[in-house]
């Protein structure tokens, strides 16, 4: 039994049966519950090792780490199809990235500049991406993956994949006008777009009472139904995206906001205590965490014993500590590098270095 | 026979779209309307809905739509009712267009034409009347053509929409009406013109002047007076490309004249003509010039809209005319 949907939106134009109840009961197996404990493991022990590796002055720059999100791209990619739903997010990517086939070895590389990063090293934290996979990035412009987003469903649409496109974007981001550009033309054209505001409650450090005069993100585009999700139950994630999934197909785009937290602060930068207490953060972990929750899930349906869960967490980081040696011993882009890339076939001009050679 | 340059855009459009099923036109009026200037007149009776997509007013919106297209495997072209309204939407192309192939590793690609009517217009002010050559032209990863007459209206614009990378395609107002003779080139359905090559329009020994868009009808303008009243032998290079820039062209007729002019209708600093002198400063045409470059530029304001003003901030053959004579010391 998992909790039903927290709050569900539908437009008074809405047929009443378009968009089913998502169930309170949903059926797992115990391979699926160990695969969901292993993917939010992995990534929770990269974000602490690349936590670690940032203070080591190991990796440059912007870096936004994802602890206590875990459940929400975990869950939303054990309902989606990898060979034909396209997925978009904003900078806070290495969980995507990760769900998306990414491997621990690949960010880590990324996060150190190394040849072996998945952009080869000259993406960084913010631009991880998959093409084979569905999955485009990793953007550092906040709320501009929307529109990008809707694009992917119109071009699935258009093609007749039959795929749909998740957009990920934050509560921060939810006050962009091209949030409602994107959501406006998807609604217009039924593109098979699924909008998941992941409410972390905090865009940097401005909470969402601060933020938005309404903060009910899952009805804010109010054509469009929308889905109150605990962001922090992988099981709720998944049968809200299954739904949501079987929405978009059929009628067009909906929203899905996730109820989640993050631990760290916005970026590393940011040690996240100055707009939030300590105790706040320290009870969400103790009440909420997706990863104790899911164990005790396990534990409950008799899944799993305490054993199987202290195996699977020594072999997450046996499985990190030797990505990030691997990550560490890879060489860096090679210098022709620097300008590869950048176009598509030949340039028929020249591409002017810092001297003009 | 003729064709105005609205005709050979026309043309060039629905035979990329006949050509390839990728490709569809989105933007605002562009379907039932026909185009704010009917540059896509006819397109949406001929392939309907699903080709010839009107959008709301919304340009940030529309344009991250056609690169999330592009990215899937789209052939979209973008259209700007004007390019003043690109700004609204510059994100999108610099940010997540040009940018995309160079932070993925080289893993994705973003085909699309951003295009339509750039520069000065006659009559709209400041709001509705400016050139982004230079904007869109200092970012890597954007290719930017600006095309002059009929023939590269249809050569360019047919070329931008085969080439793979995001191209920004400007377009320029006052010229769509204007008519060129219809060579065989527009019988030829696969006739495309080489980007980054820039075209010398008209032969010349004394001075070369360079200039893109509409300034090139100024500069061919003045090389017709100069060449009727003082005997000036003007060559006129019609930059075509503005990214890449076909700087060796150029060159070789500033090795031949010896005297640079450049004409341009967008804002002097940090202007196409500023980089045409920078880059020259820094090639072996330097050692033949054999007087300072001029720069003949929109005027550095916002564009105002009475008559007698506008005339005054946009250039006029009668410019080019006293900068090709003084770099000759003959004013």
């Amino acid at each position: 039994t998992v909790p039903s949907a927290i709050a569900i939106h539908r437009p008074a134009s809405m047929p009443a049966t378009a968009l089913a109840e998502p169930s309170t009961t949903v059926t797992t197996s115990r391979d699926e519950l160990f695969t969901f404990l292993r993917t939010m493991s992995l990534i929770r022990r990269v974000e602490i090792v690349s936590d670690q590796q940032y203070k080591a002055r190991m990796i440059r720059g912007f870096c936004h780490l994802y602890s206590g999100e875990e459940a929400i791209c975990t869950g939303m990619e054990a309902a989606l199809d990898q060979s034909r739903d396209a997925m978009i997010t904003a900078y806070r990517d290495h969980g995507n990235h990760i769900v998306r086939g990414g491997s621990a070895e690949e960010v880590f590389a990324e996060l150190f500049g190394r040849a072996t990063g998945m952009s080869k090293g000259k993406g960084g934290s913010m631009h991880f991406y998959n093409a084979k996979k569905l999955f485009f990035g990793g953007n550092g412009i906040v709320g501009a993956q929307c529109p990008v987003g809707a694009g992917l469903a119109f071009g699935a649409q258009r093609l007749g994949t039959g795929g749909v496109s998740v957009s990920c974007y934050g509560d921060g981001a939810a006050n962009q006008g091209q949030i409602f550009e994107a959501m406006n033309m998807a609604a217009l054209w039924k593109l098979p777009a699924i909008f998941v505001c992941e409410n972390n409650q905090y865009g940097m450090g401005t909470s969402t009472r601060r933020g938005s005069a309404d903060d009910n993100y899952y009805s804010r585009g109010h054509y469009i139904p929308g889905i109150k999700v605990d962001g922090m139950n992988v099981l709720a994630v998944k049968e809200a995206t299954r739904v949501a999934r079987e929405y978009a197909v059929n009628h067009g785009p909906i929203v899905m906001e996730m109820s989640t937290y993050r631990y760290s602060g916005h970026s590393m930068s940011d040690p996240g205590v100055s707009y939030r207490t300590r105790d706040e953060v320290q009870k969400v972990r103790e009440e909420r965490d997706p990863i104790e929750r899911l164990k005790g899930i396990m534990l409950e349906a008799k899944a799993a014993t305490e054993a199987d869960l202290e195996a699977v967490e020594k072999e997450i980081k046996i499985q990190v500590d030797e990505a990030l040696a691997k990550a560490l011993a890879a060489p860096e882009p090679e210098p022709s590098q620097l300008t590869a890339d950048i176009y598509v076939g030949k340039y028929e001009g020249t591409i002017r270095m810092v001297e003009k050679s | 026979a003729t064709i105005t340059v609205r005709d050979a855009l026309n043309q060039a459009l629905d035979e990329e779209l006949s050509r390839d099923p990728r490709v569809f036109v989105m933007g605002e009026e562009v379907a039932r309307y026909n185009g704010a200037y009917k540059i896509t007149k006819g397109l949406h009776d001929k392939y309907g809905d699903s080709r010839i997509i009107d959008t709301p007013i919304t340009e940030a919106g529309f344009a991250g739509i056609t690169v999330g297209a592009a990215l899937m495997g789209m052939r979209p072209v973008c259209e700007f009712m004007t390019f003043n309204f690109s700004m609204q939407a510059i994100d999108h192309i610099v940010n997540s267009a040009a940018k995309a192939r160079y932070m993925s590793g080289g893993q994705l690609g973003a085909p699309i034409v951003f295009r339509g009517p750039n520069g000065s217009a006659a009559g709209v002010g400041a709001q509705h009347s400016q050139c982004f050559a230079a904007w869109y032209g200092s970012v890597p990863g954007l290719k930017v053509l600006s095309p002059f007459n009929a023939l590269d209206a249809r050569g360019l614009l047919k070329a931008a929409i085969r080439d793979d990378n995001p191209v920004v395609f400007l377009e320029n107002e006052l010229m769509y009406g204007t008519a060129f003779a219809r060579t065989p080139e527009f019988d030829d359905v696969d006739f495309t013109l080489p980007i980054g090559k820039a075209n010398v329009e008209r032969e010349g020994s004394h001075v070369t002047v360079v200039a893109h868009s509409r300034a090139v009808h100024t500069a061919l303008e003045a090389a017709k007076l100069l060449a009727e009243k003082d005997g000036i032998s003007v060559e006129v290079i019609n930059l075509r490309s503005i990214r890449p820039l076909d700087i060796p062209t150029v060159i070789a007729s500033v090795k031949k004249t010896n005297r640079l002019v450049t004409v341009e209708e967008g804002w002097p600093l940090f202007g196409v003509g500023a980089e045409i002198v920078a880059q020259i400063m820094e090639s072996p045409a330097f050692d033949f010039l054999d007087a300072p470059i001029e720069r003949i530029t929109g005027a550095d304001i916002p564009m105002p809209y009475a008559k007698n003003l506008e005339a005054m901030a946009v250039p006029q053959p009668q410019n080019v005319v006293n900068a090709v004579k003084r770099t000759l010391g003959k004013l």
